[in-house]
Parts: C-alpha cells; sequence; structure tokens
C-alpha cells in the first residue's frame, strides 16, 4: 500500500491546524482551519472521479475569529460548521447552497479552545479549552446554542474533544496525560466522568493530542506525545456494563516504535477500517489490525501493523490527518507548511465495511 | 531586598570569541552559523546575554545537520526563576527566525536547573501552547525585547 499524492491546495497563510470533510450528499467539500485566523472551504469538481485533482477553494471565512482558529467541525447533516479559537470563541457557520454565512459566536471559555465535536445526531456540541474544562452545548432552533453543562475533571489543558459514533458518550484528551469519558447521568440532568483512562493503569506518559473512534464505537484510538498510539476496546465487557448503560473502556495494545516525535493527530476510517497518524516526524503513517493470527476471544491477542509510512508528507509537522467519510481511498492532512493535501491510497484490499454498519451519517 | 530581581546580583562572564574553535559537534554547516546568536539573546531581567549569564553556551547549543535537528539546553541563574518561560520562548523564537523550516526544535532545562523543570519544559515544547504564547501582545513584547540585542 502507498499513498499517491491527489492535491495539494495551497492558501493558507500560516499553518494549517486541522480539517474536515462535510458529511453528507453532493460533491466531496472540505474545510480546513489556520494560523491565519481563517477557515478555507475546498470544494471538488461535481461528477468527477473521486481521486481526481479538481479541487477548488471556493470560500474564505475569516468573520469569526480574532486568532488561530484551532479547529473546525461539520454537523452531520453537513449544514452548519463550527470553530473552535485561541480567541476563546467558538464560531458557527452555515452553508445554504453554495453559499456559507456567519452566523454566530459563542463565548464562555476563559482563553482558547482547542476543539469542538458534535454528537451523532447534530443536536449536541462539545468544546474544549486550555481552561482545563469541557462545555456541552444543546443545539435549539433559531441558532441559539446553549450551554447545559460545564465538565471540570481535567488538571490540565483539554486538548481535543469526540463523540462516539452513535451514542451521546464524549470522550476528551488532556495535556494531564489523561483521556476521560463523560456520559449523562441515569436521570438525565447532567454529565458526569464516568471513567478515566490513565497512569497508574495503563495509560499515556504523556499530552494526549488526539482520539478516534471506529465504525461501530467498540473501540477507540488515541496518539500522544509519549510517542504512541494506544487502543481501547468496550467490546469484550458487556458483562460488566454499568447501570447507567456505559461499558468501561480497557487497553487492547500500545503500538509503538515507529513514530519519532510527537504525534498530533490520529483518525480511525469508518469506511476501509485503517488507523491513520499524523506526527511531528513530518511523516504520515498508517496501521491495520493484524488478521492472520485468529483469536479466540474478542480484544485478545490483537495487534496492529504498520502498513505504510508515508515520509515528508509535509515539509514540515503533520497536524492532523482525516479520512474521507465515504471514500474509502480518500485521506485529507494538513501541515505546519500551510498546505492541505489529498491522498489516494493505492493498492491493498481494503477490509471494506458494509455500509448497513455505518451509524456516521443517520441522515445521510 | 528593595530589588524586585529574582537574582538581583547574578554572576557575570566574559563573551566568548566567536567562530575561533570548531563546533563540538562539527555538523554545524554554513548555512546555519546565525544558529550562536541564540547566546546573544538578553536577559529578561539583566542587561547582560543569555551567555554573560551563563544561561546558554556553546556547548548547550547541539545541531545535527543531517538530521536537521536542534536541541538548546538552558541554565537560569536561579532554581526557582519564573523568567524561565520567557528566557525558553526568546530562544524559541530566535530559533524559528534564523533556522531553515526543516529544523525540528527541542528547547529544554538542564536537568536539576529549575524546581519546576518538568512542567516548564513540557510548557516549551507543547506547539499549541507556545503558538497561543506568540498570540500574545504582552508576552512577544517582553520576547522581542530580549531578542534586539541579536539582530546585526
Amino acid at each position: 500500500m502507498s499513498l499517491r499524492l491527489v492535491q495539494e491546495l495551497a492558501g493558507h497563510d500560516d499553518r494549517v491546524w486541522s480539517v474536515a470533510w462535510r458529511p453528507g450528499g453532493g460533491p466531496s467539500v472540505l474545510a480546513s482551519c489556520s494560523g491565519d485566523k481563517t477557515v478555507r472551504i475546498w470544494e471538488h469538481s461535481p461528477g468527477a472521479s473521486p481521486s481526481s485533482a479538481t479541487w477548488v477553494c471556493k470560500a474564505v471565512l475569516d468573520s469569526a475569529h480574532t486568532r488561530t482558529v484551532r479547529q473546525c467541525e461539520w454537523c452531520p447533516a453537513g449544514k452548519l460548521l463550527a470553530t473552535a479559537s485561541f480567541d476563546s470563541t467558538l464560531g458557527m457557520y452555515e452553508k445554504i447552497g453554495t453559499e456559507i454565512s456567519f452566523i454566530a459566536s459563542f463565548e464562555g471559555h476563559e482563553n482558547e479552545v482547542k476543539s469542538v465535536a458534535w454528537n451523532s445526531s447534530g443536536s449536541l456540541l462539545a468544546s474544549c479549552s486550555r481552561d482545563k474544562s469541557v462545555w456541552i452545548w444543546e443545539v435549539l432552533p433559531g441558532h441559539e446554542f446553549e450551554c447545559v453543562s460545564v465538565l471540570n475533571g481535567h488538571s490540565q489543558d483539554v486538548k481535543m474533544v469526540t463523540w462516539h459514533p452513535s451514542r451521546d458518550i464524549l470522550v476528551s484528551a488532556s495535556y494531564d496525560n489523561s483521556i476521560k469519558v463523560w456520559a449523562e447521568d441515569v436521570d438525565g440532568d447532567d454529565w458526569r466522568c464516568v471513567q478515566t483512562l490513565a497512569a497508574p493503569g495503563r495509560g499515556h506518559t504523556s499530552t494526549v493530542w488526539g482520539i478516534s473512534f471506529n465504525a461501530t464505537g467498540d473501540r477507540m484510538v488515541s496518539c500522544s506525545d509519549d510517542l504512541t498510539l494506544m487502543v481501547w476496546d468496550t467490546s469484550a465487557d458487556c458483562v460488566s456494563t454499568s447501570a447507567d448503560g456505559v461499558a468501561p473502556w480497557k487497553h487492547l495494545t500500545t503500538i509503538s516504535g515507529y513514530h519519532d516525535r510527537t504525534i498530533f493527530s490520529v483518525h480511525w476510517s469508518r469506511v476501509n477500517g485503517l488507523i491513520a497518524s499524523g506526527a511531528g516526524d513530518d511523516c504520515i503513517r498508517v496501521f491495520d489490525e493484524l488478521r492472520d493470527n485468529v483469536s479466540t476471544l474478542p480484544g485478545e491477542g490483537l495487534s496492529y501493523e504498520m502498513v505504510l509510512k508515508q515520509e515528508k508528507a509535509h515539509s514540515t509537522d503533520v497536524n492532523c490527518v482525516r479520512w474521507h467519510p465515504k471514500e474509502p481511498r480518500l485521506l485529507a492532512s494538513a501541515g505546519d507548511d500551510g498546505v492541505v493535501k489529498i491522498w489516494e491510497l493505492v493498492g491493498g484490499d481494503l477490509p471494506l465495511l458494509s455500509n448497513e454498519s455505518l451509524p456516521y451519517d443517520p441522515r445521510g | 531586598m528593595v530589588s524586585g530581581l529574582i537574582n538581583a546580583n547574578p554572576v557575570v562572564h566574559e563573551r566568548k570569541e566567536r567562530s575561533s574553535r570548531p563546533c563540538v559537534n562539527k555538523i554545524l554547516d554554513s548555512k546555519i552559523p546565525s544558529i550562536h546568536h541564540v547566546r546573544d539573546i538578553t536577559d529578561p531581567e539583566h542587561p547582560y546575554s543569555l551567555e554573560q549569564l551563563n544561561v546558554v553556551t556553546e556547548d548547550s547549543i547541539f545541531v545535527d545537520d543531517s538530521k536537521s535537528y536542534v536541541k538548546v539546553t538552558f541554565t537560569p541563574t536561579v532554581q526557582h526563576c519564573s523568567m524561565a518561560t520567557v528566557i525558553g520562548l526568546s530562544l524559541r523564537l530566535k530559533l524559528l527566525r534564523c533556522l531553515p523550516p526543516r529544523f525540528k526544535v527541542d528547547i529544554q532545562l538542564a536537568p536539576g536547573s529549575h524546581s519546576t523543570e518538568a512542567a516548564v519544559n513540557k510548557q516549551l515544547n507543547d506547539k499549541e501552547r507556545v503558538a497561543a504564547a506568540f498570540e500574545n501582545p504582552h508576552l512577544v513584547e517582553l520576547v522581542e525585547k530580549c531578542l534586539v540585542s541579536t539582530e546585526e
């Protein structure tokens, strides 16, 4: 397997921190955000083959933020784009037809907002900040967003938040080296931390920069400044599911010895089942579950192998990698070199997951 | 005790002659001699360079050009120096300006030189924290002042 560069998307004036594929129908759309305080919207030519170099910049969004835009995320229906900025606010854009307009910004965090994420139904938004807190916002009619919970628990910056692909379970990754799992109380009136994945048990030994769920949501993978990826599993543990229906996570395996500098991003494809990582050593790597050793019990004796390494994927740090939500061979990356790259996975038999099992875009 | 300085009476050393002696690692190539200007950075508290205060010496700058790697180790004048972060950010900004972008840079306190060594090291090497710090006008002003002396 290898990666073929489909197209390099230049335009940002500073490092690109993050990219997000727009879910839903129509031509592929990618949003990217940068230290240049803007978001760029890139669109693929309608009708062209998915791997053709026909990407163009359709819009530059600069209304929402006065500082770095750290992350941007489309809602599951692909209509709203949320942004997280170092200026301590969240921004919201709406896509109507071909136009994208700024509709709101919301305050609450004390300082840099580092990540924003939508739940699977698009009814909730989560954000996190250097102020150590995680906020949950409810999406109300008329572009209103109401904070429903402020979650304190991390002892340092919270680097990233992401939701389970089908359930309202939130995970956060932090500078305090831990991952926390959050869920709503049984009576549904507040959120609480149901599990912390950290030392003294199995856990990362430095900042956790990113985390990503697999398609079904029974596994997740985390990436860290400790140069490892960790795979966490909940599938083998249905028996000990707690009263509120949240199954505890267990460390499944550690993928170490591959990365040479901080791993900033990890993404588990919900279409091909492969894990991609982007790191400070300028490389993109792809990992696959080792399938030839048949294990007796689910989650036992599993390991992951590196199936490709793209050296110099960017001329400097790779900050973000994201698989396309539908096209099994497309991957987008963002780097400190200010460019976004679209890659095509070439060769290899992709273990295509059936579309029925994809809870990715329930409205799709 | 009227002085509000963290270290009111630092020991001042002589500035060393440059380029008289080959680089310790012998890999320093002609493209990046400016790297040694980090030693001319002015201390945030005193009108002396980091080299004069023995905060950064020739030997504390490690360069591996073939691997595009630079590591700078610095030693604050006192263990509880609250300026350690400012010094570290000054080093980082100077290196960002004088090195080609291919270089990876690690900046660290000398082992045992600071009371909160691990915390300062972690902060100085977290690029998101550093990026946010460089968007803070107050902090940038502080850092820029330290760098004036390094510009020829």
